[in-house]
């Protein structure tokens, strides 16, 4: 099976043990994550599949150092994230980790262009901006602002942004969740793009199982428990999707 | 509770930080016009009552000497509804104690029961008794610069001779509320006091037994003052009349009134600029919290509540904060007031200056402060009002932005980003990015006026009293003195230098207008007593022509060149037609002066002399006086540097205590205004400073686009500031330019950077309550709810 070569060939790159997370609510505590424990290696497309409430926002949130758990240990390559600072944490984001959001993010005040730009001026090899928006094939809307782009159009440029760093991983939250199908297509079009070409190890979240299909595995999320991993044999296209 | 009621409440406590920086500076407006207004009702109720129970003059006259057989005639004067003679000198006091000599104005008050005008008010002590010689009545401020208590001894040189004079009680007068030496323009208590003195001993002492040399007059209701001034003047014209004058020239009562009309002033100017910028701060604020609240809105409009509920909801929530300025600024208003009247005491002297609440005031500033409320969120109101529930519903379009004229200019490569961001913002809504400028630089000008008036006190006293006046003692004789006498003066062992000058009372005519002024024969080249023009620039005086000051040229309406008409009232009053030769730049008193020689001619007399300007060796000044005070012909001596040193001293406290009043509010400006915008800043662009910092940015960087704005304004509103402020000051010294004196326009660079700096402390302030906010933000929430 090519998943359990990929697993022996490749080293990980994300490393979480045991790893648990509890809101607070008011009087009423949330149990987001119940001890979870995985891997994820370099260069590989995990789609972290489950419903609503299942933690898999909270697993990725504490992947990309936005959020820390409650106990347990997540290791970044050989960087204990669980032992970082704020400001370690900062650090580690602006080097290491390109973020895509469901609602994209994009600073309104600045064109596709320099929204990118923003990225590229505090990174610390990143690739030119223009290149990165020809990726998701912007390249012709560079100085359009986002008012001006449409939804698919704004999540594209959000991918441009967030990979023109040239990041080790690329987290995305549901992506595709504000957009229609075919616009959603494009987008994952882009995101299983740029997995292939640079070999930027990838995790989407969704709720969608379709788009599970195109991932290299499937980590299936319930109730805070990691319910399942499934190795996907053959990868669909994501022009090939339909939901 | 109403659930919409409760509902504005949390609201109220989620805006908590913005809603009491808006009730500071409501509160700091309403405290502004609430003080002044009762100040303004406590001083005229105060002034009424005393003036009304003590039987103040409505005309005052005086004269060389008038047998009391024309006392019938005054009296018969149509309009004339009491009258009284009496006698006033103005005479040398020795005080033990105090080298230099003090004046006393002696009044005489009838030997046997009250005077019917111009009542004294005892406040210790007694009145003298009927016919008993060597008492006196003393003013209190002139009691308490000296610590005379009843049963002290004065000495006065009364025509040569020194007398002792008992003090038997001290009292107060409506006619010297304020106590200014004629011919001076500030007060000092020390050196000039007033006594009243039987009306025999007067007599005996200046031997004018049958005869008087003032009058005082109360009119009867709906008669016209200047009707009466006319007769009286034809009346006492033999007698060397000098000519009557109404209220309007008495001076205690100009400085009242000044003052009154100081109040009005700051009651107008103080809200329009509070008032002004708390509606703007209301606007930003609330059509922030309604663009928040368009779901809400929405949902309540599709169940059900009107717009009119809606609207109402809103507008009470802005009330709750006007109302709760308005309340605030009150107490703050009734405390500073309170206070005044504590200053008021040390210059005003009244038998009981007793604060009172302007309780009309305190209605009208709630109305104007609910106005200024509605008027700042009307239409963001309106707006929230008539949105169709379903469009509410969806969020908002995205903001949408474009490249601005500013990037045009300033190629790319010099913007970074953050500051493209910072750049974009601004131009994008250009009205507010404006009124956050204009707000900042209220603030900026709240404290230049605040200071200006230090920094013209100042230029005033060195312009009047250093520049132009420099000498040291200013001698008046009793009678126009002698070449003998003036020689016996300039003489005296340590006078360094002198100059002698004629004064002579007048009425000055320019087309319909006129003035009572005293014009002044100086030498040609005079260097005690300089003359000025507006650039500081020494004016001779010619020989022939007359010379008017800057604020009587401004009276009259005459410039050079002119043709002025002058009633000489002393002497054998001969009528003049001069030419307006010059025009000399002074702060203080309208006056005019002249050739000294060419006065004689004119005059018919020999050369005499009304008094003189003297420069004295500092380490005999002691010697000088001992010897004025034995000369019978001198009549007053009025000592420069004690008579500034007096009047700073009372002055630089109060304007201390105004100063802090000042910048606090100035303070509670800028801070208010500049945390609202952060605030609102912070709020509208959470997701961006948000996402950024998902990013990678640090905390510093993003509070770089969230301050860059800040930073931007601060600087653009500094300059507009000052500019705004001496405009402000232009206003105020035209407002408050009278007969007493003129506030010269000088705001002096110290003022600018003082207030300068005040902004930018408040700024900083604001800037690190809002960046303790950047290091708060959620970022995990921010990116999963759309704005």
């Amino acid at each position: 099976m090519s998943a359990t070569k990929v697993q022996t060939d490749k080293t990980s790159v994300f490393h979480a043990i045991d790893i648990a997370k509890i809101y607070q609510m008011g009087e009423v505590q949330v149990h987001a994550l119940r001890g979870v424990s995985l891997e994820l290696y370099e260069g590989e497309f995990v789609v972290l599949l489950g419903a609503s409430g299942s933690g898999k926002s909270t697993l990725l949130n504490i992947l990309g150092g936005l959020d820390s758990p409650t106990s347990g240990t997540v290791h970044y390559l050989d960087h204990e994230l669980t032992a970082s600072d704020a400001s370690e944490l900062t650090r580690y984001r602006r080097d290491n980790v390109g973020f895509v959001f469901q609602f994209y993010n994009l600073i309104p005040s600045l064109t596709a262009r320099e929204n990118v730009e923003l990225i590229t001026e505090i990174a610390t090899s990143p690739m030119d901006a223009m290149d990165a928006l020809d990726l998701v094939g912007l390249k012709p809307r560079a100085d359009h602002f986002p008012a001006q782009l449409s939804g698919g159009e704004q999540q594209r440029v959000a991918i441009a942004r967030a990979i023109a760093k040239n990041p080790n991983v690329l987290l995305c939250d549901e992506p595709t969740g504000a957009l229609d199908v075919q616009t959603g297509i494009v987008v994952l079009q882009a995101i299983g793009q740029i997995n292939r070409q640079l070999g930027t190890t990838t995790a989407v979240i969704t709720h969608n199982a379709e788009i599970a299909k195109m991932a290299d595995r499937v980590i299936l999320l319930s109730d805070g428990h990691i319910a399942g991993i499934e190795t996907n044999s053959t990868k669909v296209a994501a022009q090939d999707l339909r939901w | 509770m109403r659930k919409l009621d409760r509902k504005l409440l949390r609201d109220l406590y989620q805006l908590r930080g913005q809603a009491a920086a808006i009730v500071l500076v409501i509160a700091a407006g309403v405290a502004t016009f609430v003080m002044s207004m009762c100040a303004y009702r406590s001083l005229t109720a105060t002034k009424d009552a005393f003036y009304r129970d003590y039987r103040f003059a409505d005309v005052f006259t005086s004269t060389h000497r008038a047998p009391d057989a024309l006392l019938p005639r005054l009296r018969d004067i149509e309009g004339v509804a009491a009258i009284e003679t009496r006698l006033v000198y103005d005479v040398l006091l020795d005080v033990v104690g105090m080298s230099e000599p003090a004046t006393a104005r002696l009044i005489s008050v009838p030997d046997r029961g009250q005077s019917e005008l111009n009542q004294v008010y005892i406040r210790r002590g007694r009145m003298i008794e009927p016919l008993q010689s060597g008492e006196v009545v003393v003013s209190e401020v002139f009691a308490a610069a000296h610590g005379f208590v009843p049963g002290d001894q004065v000495r006065a040189i009364i025509n040569g001779k020194t007398q002792s004079m008992k003090i038997v009680g001290i009292a107060l007068s409506p006619e010297y509320v304020i106590q200014v030496q004629p011919g001076s323009v500030l007060p000092d208590d020390k050196r000039f006091g007033i006594f009243w003195i039987g009306r025999r001993d007067l007599e005996a002492a200046f031997d004018m037994t049958g005869a008087f040399n003032s009058v005082t007059v109360r009119l009867a209701l709906g008669h016209e003052t200047a009707r009466v001034i006319d007769e009286l003047d034809r009346l006492l014209k033999p007698y060397g009349s000098v000519g009557a004058y109404d209220r309007d020239e008495q001076l205690s009562h100009r400085y009242l009134s000044d003052e009154l009309s100081q109040l009005r002033g700051m009651a107008v100017m103080a809200p329009a600029i509070f008032l002004g910028v708390a509606a703007f701060l209301l606007n930003i604020a609330v059509s922030r919290i309604i663009t928040q609240q368009r779901e809400q809105i929405a949902a309540l409009k599709a169940f059900g509540y009107s717009d009119f509920e809606v609207g109402a909801h809103y507008l009470n929530l802005v009330f709750v904060i006007s109302v709760g300025g308005s309340i605030a600024g009150s107490l703050i208003g009734f405390w500073m007031g309170a206070n005044m009247m504590g200053m008021y005491e040390e210059f005003y002297k009244f038998p009981a200056l007793t604060f009172l609440i302007n309780w009309p005031a305190v209605a009208a500033a709630f109305l104007m402060t609910s106005a200024a409320a509605v008027v700042g969120t009307f239409l963001s109101v309106r707006s929230a009002v008539t949105l169709p529930p379903a469009e509410a519903m969806r969020p908002e379009a995205p903001p949408s932005y474009r490249t601005s004229w500013f990037e045009r200019v300033v190629p790319k490569r010099f913007l970074a980003p953050e500051m493209r961001m910072v750049v974009r913002n601004l131009t994008r809504r250009p009205v507010r990015a404006a009124l956050s400028v204009v707000g900042i630089a209220m603030a900026v000008a709240v404290m230049v006026l605040g200071n200006f008036s230090l920094d013209a006190m100042n230029y005033m006293m060195e312009f009047q009293f250093r520049l132009a006046q420099r000498q040291d003692l200013t001698v008046t004789f009793v009678e126009p003195a002698t070449e003998s006498v003036m020689y016996e003066v300039q003489n005296l062992d340590g006078v360094l230098e002198s100059e002698t000058m004629r004064s002579v009372a007048t009425r000055i005519r320019f087309q319909n207008r006129s003035r009572r002024i005293g014009i002044m024969g100086l030498l040609p080249d005079p260097q005690l007593y300089r003359l000025l023009d507006a650039d500081e620039r020494e004016v001779r005086v010619p020989e022939f022509g007359i010379m008017l000051n800057s604020k009587l040229s401004e009276v009259l309406g005459a410039s050079i060149g002119d043709e002025v008409i002058v009633e000489v009232l002393e002497g054998k009053r001969p009528t003049l037609t001069m030419e307006v030769s010059a025009i000399v730049e002074e702060y203080a008193g309208i006056n005019a002066y002249m050739n000294k020689r060419r006065l004689h001619e004119v005059l018919l007399e020999s050369n005499v002399a009304s008094g003189a300007f003297l420069k004295v060796d500092p380490n005999r000044i002691d010697a000088v006086f001992a010897e004025l005070e034995e000369r019978p012909g001198v009549g007053s001596v009025t000592i420069k540097d004690a008579m500034m040193q007096s009047f700073e001293q009372t002055v630089a406290e109060n304007i201390l205590v105004m100063r802090s009043f000042i910048v606090m509010f100035a303070a509670v400006i800028a801070i208010g205004v500049v945390y609202n915008t952060a605030k609102i800043s912070l709020s509208e662009r959470q997701r961006d400073l948000a996402t950024m910092r998902v990013m990678g940015f640090t905390n510093r960087e993003v509070s770089t686009v969230l301050l860059g704005e800040i930073i931007i304004f601060t600087v653009l509103a500094i300059p507009l500031g000052c500019v705004i402020g001496y405009g402000l000051a232009a206003v105020m010294t035209a407002g408050l330019d009278t007969d007493n004196y003129r506030i010269p326009l000088v705001v002096s660079r110290n003022t600018l950077l003082l207030a300068s700096s005040v902004v930018v402390v408040a700024t900083i302030l604001s800037a690190l309550l809002v960046q303790r906010r950047v290091k708060r933000l959620d970022l995990i929430s921010v990116l999963k709810t759309r704005d």
